[in-house]
């Protein structure tokens, strides 16, 4: 909600989303976003600097001096050390973030546009359409995910794949988990949204559906949505790294995938050879805290339950004083 | 390993939004919660067939390549894989409701009896990880509410953040490396070791969960034994599933505590402290019940890859076996049984939680 936190004469600089929220906040929640903020542009950068920061690519096995060797111990030549199969992992591990981004990028996109839309369409016209619509969705959303993800998988490209059918298998199966959330949120918006007045006013305009549905209140209903995405992203991310763990992977030589590097090094563990499991697993953490932390921090900032005020004491004691001693900062 | 970022609040714990109006009747609630499984069942079972089916026979998946083109056609005419999708459909439904959800490819077992033999493996696990994850959660969760915003706050808040932020397998890995291989004072994986695993194949009857078997052989050594190999699979599961309840705890106690009736007995002048422990506290826990319900669902995604890392072998760890095997008949019984079980205990749940929280009911 940029328009109510920022004051009318701020800059347009200032009420875009993340940075009306910045300035928002403070202290520990501040913290926290600027450390989520920081993790995620790190992110970012790698995945779109990848060709540039990589010593090597992600499927190469030797360089001048003949085949990198496997499971060597982290060296200057090999600063992460190389895997099982002989890859460099520092390599793999920046070329895996472009896959994590690519991934993201098709999951959160798909399931916006489908969830949203249905979201709007079984909130908007209710009914039957809606009882069914909510049904299945909290039948998918009950199920494991995992599993969910593991059959379509199997679906798109009978669980082997290259780098593309193997992104957009993972994004899709991630795609199919999260449109009841999309829907749902969205849904409850619209139903809200649906009765207000200036809703009605437009109907006794004579504004069609379509326009009251696109102009009125889909625009009035997408409050929450950074939020969902934000955390969505985490978990496409958390999903991504299942499947490859599991086995279905994106193959070595199509693209580097965190998952698919963790389940190869589960032997390598057995054995103490530490740094081709820690790796990616520390790039997998680092990368869902990070969006985490945003999407967190933007929640608690947009739920004034949750808000540390700038004047606020302490809370327990700001709970044991009378209320007026908490005031809210303007921002 | 989804879907845990959004606590549900007091307020949200209704299933739906006509919940509202408080207080139905208990009998009602029942009768519609348990008609609704059908559909619920219904959905999951024909979108599984369509999505394993929609690219072709599983004969063909596990053995293409591998058979000449006349046998592998005359075995899947033998498996009635040729005949119009929408006939095999309807037997497929006609056999589920005799509870016949199929019989695995590659080693000819009855998935009924998959499941009731390795499920029992991860049911303990599961059970091992959700004590944890109570155990832990819900005190550091009132911690965390109790002293909001201070140092501990979020030192809890953070670890919250990363129990959700680790994958499962990775915490597993990681604890394999340094307790199994560093310090070397626990099992690597399995359930059992050798000799246990021997002396638990003589018990009678035995329940397929091996601590009650353990206790059976009234060996301490077999018991121990056990256990050791439970403490990481149980501690990777269910410190992550620990990190969901602390927020849910937080979450609610910081809700419950801004409530009108917490509002209502300070102005009657209870003390602060009590306020927080017996007004806001006690009714924080109920969404707990909810969650929980939620959590079977994230338990088993979660158990399949713990097993995975483990090799402790479940249902989790034989499913990748058959996904390895391209066994999409196994695949595809294992999630249909799967589903038939989430809804079961989701109903159940639910049901409790209605019993204790009248404002559940519809």
């Amino acid at each position: 909600m940029p328009s109510t936190a920022s004051s009318p004469r701020a800059s347009r600089w200032a009420r875009l989303p993340i940075v009306s929220q910045l300035r928002q906040s403070i202290g520990l929640q501040r913290g926290m976003l600027v450390a989520g903020l920081v993790l995620t542009v790190i992110f970012l950068v790698t995945a779109l600097l990848a060709p540039v920061l990589a010593p090597y690519g992600y499927a190469e096995l030797r360089d001048e001096n003949g085949l990198f060797g496997a499971t060597q111990a982290p060296s200057s030549a090999h600063l992460l050390g190389t895997t099982q199969g002989g890859y460099d992992v520092l390599s793999r591990l920046i070329w895996g973030s472009r896959t994590a981004l690519l991934v993201i990028l098709v999951a959160v996109a798909a399931s916006i546009v489908v969830g949203v839309a249905l979201g709007l369409i079984a909130g908007y016209f209710g009914g039957w359409l809606d009882r069914v619509l909510v049904v299945i969705a909290d039948a998918i959303y009950a199920f494991p995910s995992l599993l969910l993800a593991i059959v379509l998988a199997i679906a798109i490209n009978h669980g082997q794949s290259g780098m593309w059918p193997g992104i957009l298998a993972a994004a899709l199966s991630i795609t199919v988990i999260y449109i009841p959330q999309y829907l749902r949120v969205t849904r409850a918006e619209v139903v809200r949204i649906k009765s207000e007045a200036f809703v009605e006013s437009a109907r006794v305009i004579g504004a069609g559906h379509v326009r009251i549905m696109t102009r009125h209140v889909l625009r009035n209903s997408l409050r929450t949505l950074p939020l969902i995405l934000t955390l969505n992203a985490s978990e496409a991310i958390l999903t991504l790294a299942g499947l490859g763990f599991l086995g279905f992977g994106i193959e070595p030589s199509a693209a580097a995938e965190w998952g698919y590097d963790l389940n190869k090094a589960v032997g390598d563990v057995t054995s103490g050879i530490w740094w081709t499991a820690l790796f990616p697993g520390l790039a997998i953490v680092l990368v869902v805290l990070g969006l985490t932390l945003v999407g967190e921090s933007l929640n608690d900032l947009s739920d004034p339950r949750l808000r540390r005020r700038a004047a606020g004491a302490e809370p327990v004691e700001d709970l044991l004083a009378p209320a007026s001693t908490t005031q809210e900062a303007s921002a | 390993m989804t879907t845990t970022s959004e606590a549900p609040t007091a307020q949200a714990a209704a299933p739906q939004p006509k919940a509202k109006k408080s207080g139905g009747s208990l009998g009602r609630y029942i009768a519609v919660r348990a008609l609704l499984i059908i559909p619920t069942v219904f959905i999951l079972v024909t979108a599984v067939f369509l999505l394993m089916r929609s690219t072709g026979d599983p004969i063909t998946a596990a053995q293409g390549g591998r058979l000449p083109a006349d046998q592998l056609a005359e075995r899947i005419h033998a498996a009635g894989y040729d005949r119009p999708l929408l006939v095999q459909y309807l037997e497929y439904l006609g056999n589920i409701l005799h509870g016949d959800f199929g019989t695995t490819l590659s080693d000819h077992r009855p998935i009924t009896e998959v499941v009731t033999t390795f499920g029992a493996a991860t049911l303990e696990l599961s059970a091992y990880a959700l004590i944890i994850a109570f155990a832990v959660g819900i005190p550091l969760g009132r911690i965390a509410a109790f002293r909001r915003d201070r140092g501990a706050d979020a030192g809890l808040r953070i670890f919250a953040i990363l129990a959700y932020a680790t994958p499962v397998f990775f915490a597993g890995l990681m604890l394999k490396l340094v307790f199994s291989v560093w310090l070397d004072v626990l099992p690597v994986n399995g359930r059992a070791s050798t000799r246990a695993e021997l002396q638990l194949a003589r018990v009678d009857n035995p329940t397929g969960i091996y601590l009650i078997d353990a206790f059976k052989t009234g060996d301490p050594a077999v018991i121990g034994d056990v256990l050791q190999h439970a403490i990481l699979p149980a501690l990777a599961l269910g410190l992550l599933t620990a990190g969901v309840f602390l927020r849910v705890v937080r979450t609610n106690v910081i809700s419950t505590f801004g409530a009108g009736y917490v509002d209502a007995a300070r102005s009657r002048g209870v003390p602060e402290r009590r306020l927080l422990r017996k007004h806001a506290y006690r009714p924080a826990l109920i969404p707990i019940i909810t969650v929980v319900g939620l959590q079977i669902a994230l338990l088993l995604s979660g158990a399949v890859l713990t097993e995975t890392t483990f090799e402790w072998k479940g249902l989790g760890f034989q499913l990748g076996q058959y996904l390895q095997a391209r066994d999409f008949v196994a695949v595809q019984g294992i999630v249909a049984l799967l589903a038939v079980v989430v809804a079961l205990t989701n109903f159940i749940v639910d049901i409790i939680a209605a019993l204790i929280d009248p404002r559940v009911r519809y």
